[in-house]
């Protein structure tokens, strides 16, 4: 049904009593339960860290948040919008309406990281830097051709979820990298809150487009699956220029690359498809698993190297459902 | 050797994960409407992670409802947790409260529908899992 369609059928009222599919119900609860604002997060706690990194880094670093940004922009803005006459019920258009929502408090947030460390004149000169950036312009480019091409809502979702789960992580693995050595930390504190929030988004755009393939032919999915792994392959290779002209100077590049080929992988996961990339290529730095689940290492039995198993420590339940 | 039984939502992660292990395995009923399922051989726990920012709600109410049953948790001899790194702390969660709550060990963790990598180490590791049991 489309935004028209409903302009001219009788105008309906949200019902949340009355479900149509209860991973509406589920994912509203869990956005609402993980809202965030950035004055939540003590970023002049970085002032005196931010000293200590070198000029280059500090530009490095201001331009990985200025690209960003822009694609937090695109999802507020352009993306999750667009998926809203989409919808295939009143549920999920409101969920995509608090997508969208936090997307502006993602994007939001990147100002209040840079009007705590930066000056005005190195923001100002990333922001002229993000629009004039061969790669980071076209691998927007091509994310908004699909936003622009209403005819295909399910094509717009890969798109997003792809924006979601893949395009930001060249980004984030910095503050991730800075994290692991101790610094920025309350910057990391805040990324965090972003990474959680677009896992839930790429999680639920993708069900929804799971959802979708289940209403067409096989010849149909088909030919969504092999445009999926096709414009994954296209931005695969945007990424690849982006990250090489970012962190070749820093040395980091490939290592960027084993998180890049990790988050593809998921990223397609989110849509119900086998990952491409093999594990060898996803062997991302334990240092950087580490900074995104901390405290999380080490729990299990089948991958450790110990003799004994490791049971929970002790956990809050929510002891009313627990019988025993 | 015992089995696997397996909780997956709608988005079917899990299930994908399952299906590729090619191990005998049950699955519970996704909606509370539906009659509980009944183990009564050894099992291991294969759940996904719900849990919200402060770690709540990590355990599917419908796998609690299943463990909640003396006699099926009575057969439960460790858990498999899946969910996401982007989770932060709470990543695959589940696993660890129900380790806690049933003194069972968490034998794995794996993030979404799993990699093939994650399937390999899950057979191989349930097939000594076993062993070790008999």
């Amino acid at each position: 049904m489309t935004i028209h369609q409903k302009i001219t059928s009788v105008p309906r009222a949200v019902n949340w009593n009355r479900l149509q599919d209860e991973k509406d119900l589920e994912i509203w609860n869990r956005l609402t339960a993980n809202f965030w604002l950035p004055e939540k997060v003590p970023l002049s706690n970085d002032i005196q860290s931010w000293a200590t990194l070198t000029p280059h880094e500090q530009q490095l670093t201001i331009r990985v948040f200025t690209g960003l940004t822009l694609l937090d922009t695109i999802q507020n803005t352009v993306g999750a919008p667009t998926l809203m006459p989409d919808a295939v019920t009143p549920h999920e258009e409101a969920v995509l309406t608090n997508i969208a929502f936090m997307e502006a408090v993602h994007a939001r947030s990147y100002s209040s990281i840079f009007s705590t460390l930066c000056s005005m004149q190195e923001v100002d000169e990333a922001f002229r830097w993000s629009t004039e950036d061969p790669h980071l312009q076209a691998k927007s480019k091509l994310i908004l051709d699909e936003y622009k091409a209403a005819s295909s809502p399910l094509k717009k979702k890969i798109a997003s979820v792809f924006l979601e789960s893949f395009l930001f992580y060249s980004g984030f693995y910095l503050p991730m990298h800075w994290s692991s050595r101790a610094k920025l930390t309350n910057t990391a504190d805040l990324i965090r809150l972003i990474i959680r929030d677009e896992a839930v988004h790429g999680y639920y755009i993708g069900y929804k487009y799971q959802r979708g393939l289940e209403r067409l032919t096989e010849a149909e999915r088909q030919e969504l699956k092999d445009f999926a792994f096709a414009l994954m392959f296209d931005l695969y290779e945007i990424e690849c220029h982006y990250t090489e002209s970012l962190y070749d100077d820093v040395g980091l590049t490939e290592d960027v690359k084993h998180f890049l080929h990790y988050n593809a992988n998921k990223a397609l996961m989110n849509l119900g498809y086998e990952a491409l990339f093999p594990e060898e290529a996803c062997q991302v730095n334990p240092a950087i698993l580490a900074a995104l689940s901390p405290d999380s290492e080490n729990h299990d039995f089948f991958s450790g190297s110990g003799s004994s198993y490791v049971i929970g420590k002790a956990v809050a339940t929510e002891d009313e459902d627990w019988d025993f | 050797m015992g089995a696997l039984v397996y909780f997956s939502s709608a988005s079917g992660n899990t299930h994908r994960l399952v299906e590729r292990l090619g191990l005998p395995a049950h699955r519970i009923p996704i909606k509370a409407d539906e009659p509980m399922i009944r183990v009564s051989e050894p099992f291991v726990l294969v759940t996904p992670t719900y849990a919200d920012g402060e770690g709540r709600g990590a355990v599917h109410k419908q796998v609690i409802r299943f463990l909640n049953d003396a006699d099926n948790r009575s057969h439960l001899r460790g858990v498999i947790a899946s969910g996401n790194r982007n989770f932060g702390e709470f990543y695959a969660h589940a696993g660890e409260v129900i380790a806690s709550k049933c003194k069972v060990p968490v034998l794995y963790r794996f993030e979404l529908a799993g990699t093939d990598g994650d399937v390999k180490r899950i057979q191989q590791g349930m097939e000594e899992f076993w062993k070790r049991q008999s």
